[in-house]
């Protein structure tokens, strides 16, 4: 009866080694996609800067006063939020951290009357407002762990669209932020209409001091300008939130890992404890057995 | 103007990386409704939309960089100059028979229907051609 146990033990510990050696593999693909990732994110630092350098200093010639994604709407009645989260799970609280903070402010905004749309990005975001019954406007799936310009250029003017139309007042980024290899945090950053404080040089005055030429007009620039801005900020939340994935998925895998580790550990000496109780059973029967028979002798 | 003589560093950047960054004498790209313009060192503070083009950069060591860009902006200081770009491509990058393929498609589509986006196209495909110096004597 003891040797049943030990065998069901053995099992176990083999299904156990088997999963951490797929854990361990998670872990080593991860690890080696952040640096990847952290690159792309440092890559695409130039551009940005630059972009809203020029916002800067074409508003502070006077331009976009009359610039729709610029002015902010006084009443607003609808919010977009786009939540940036994983196509896949295996990564500890990655998603339900993203997930958590924008149904929170749709909650919050719900409270004061006014209405959301969603664009899901990432699968797990779509299934999840979907099953919710929260209105999902779009979902873009199937690329967060290596997002291109192309995908950023899509949601931003799908998003750009939504605010001309007048449909949402509002559009809110929803992602994790990769602060570094150690540190990620759930952000929550507006996107249209642009904050004038990231676009105004505080003073007025131009960021870099000089007066420019312009040609076409500042005002006409600025109109090609601003979609391309709107693209760089959710270019940029994409390659964060890649990064934090590989971040958090390579930091729930190790704990996956050593959690195996221990649990081999455990296993393994609760199936030595029960193999040694089978032999000593075994050994008392044959002495047993042994005496029995010399003393019927 | 002040450092006439000099060389300034001119950077293409797009959303995704650097794409070129140097020493160079003389820039010459086109913008939206102003033609051609060139910048040389210690050319005024310029601010310009683009259109799709085929941008020259004379580099400090004589040679030419040629690149085909697709829309973007150009940001000119006396001492640099910076073409922000979606779309920019290197010559060395430019696939000859793909921008030769898409300028007869285009070429083919004009003749049934003048929209703007074919003419887009065709522009495109024409900024990368003269780039690769496969447009002859037309580009100039």
């Amino acid at each position: 009866m003891a040797g049943g146990q030990e065998r069901i033990l053995r099992g176990r510990i083999r299904s156990v080694q088997a999963t951490k050696k797929i854990t361990r593999a998670m872990e080593l693909i991860a690890a080696s996609r952040i640096v990847k990732a952290q690159q792309r994110v440092a890559a695409a630092v130039p551009y940005s800067e630059l972009i809203t350098e020029v916002v800067r200093d074409l508003s502070a010639a006077g331009a976009g006063s009359s610039a729709p994604l610029l002015a902010g709407r006084e009443t607003v009645k609808n919010v977009c939020y786009v939540v940036l989260t994983a196509d896949r799970g295996l990564c500890g609280g990655y998603n339900s951290g993203v997930m958590r903070a924008a149904e929170g402010e749709i909650k919050e905004d719900a409270l004061q009357g006014r209405g959301h749309t969603i664009i899901a990005i990432g699968r797990k975001a779509e299934g999840y407002f979907r099953f919710r019954g929260y209105n999902v406007g779009r979902s873009f799936t199937g690329f967060t762990d290596s997002p291109s310009y192309a995908i950023a250029k899509e949601v931003g003017e799908y998003v750009t669209g939504l605010y001309e139309s007048g449909e949402v007042d509002r559009v809110e980024l929803v992602y994790t932020r990769f602060v570094s290899a150690g540190n990620q945090e759930v952000v929550q950053r507006p996107l249209v209409p642009l904050d004038t404080a990231t676009t105004e040089g505080g003073d007025g005055k131009n960021a870099s001091g000089r007066d420019y030429e312009f040609e076409p007009s500042p005002d006409a620039i600025l109109e090609t300008l601003l979609p391309r801005y709107v693209e760089a900020r959710v270019y940029a939340a994409l390659l964060n939130a890649a990064a934090s994935e590989h971040a958090f998925r390579q930091r729930a895998m190790k704990s996956a890992t050593d959690n195996a580790e221990e649990l081999i550990k455990n296993l393994s000496r609760i199936m030595n404890r029960a193999r040694q109780d089978s032999i000593t059973t075994e050994i008392m029967e044959i002495v047993g057995g042994a005496e029995a028979m010399s003393a019927g002798n | 103007m002040a450092e006439s003589n000099g060389a300034m560093r001119v950077e293409v950047v797009s959303p995704e990386r650097v794409l070129f960054s140097g020493e160079a004498t003389q820039v010459i790209t086109r913008t939206r409704e102003g033609g051609e313009v060139a910048f040389l060192p210690g050319h005024a503070a310029f601010l310009g939309a683009l259109t799709e083009n085929h941008t020259r950069i004379y580099l400090a060591d004589g040679t030419i960089q040629n690149l085909a860009v697709h829309l973007g902006f150009v940001e000119v200081g006396a001492d640099h100059v910076t073409i922000l770009s979606d779309a920019a491509e290197l010559e060395q990058d430019i696939d000859v028979e793909r921008a030769r393929a898409a300028k007869a498609r285009a070429e083919e589509q004009m003749r049934s229907e003048h929209s703007a986006e074919v003419e887009a196209d065709l522009r495109r495909a024409h900024a990368r051609l003269s780039a690769v110096g496969g447009l002859g004597a037309a580009s100039h």
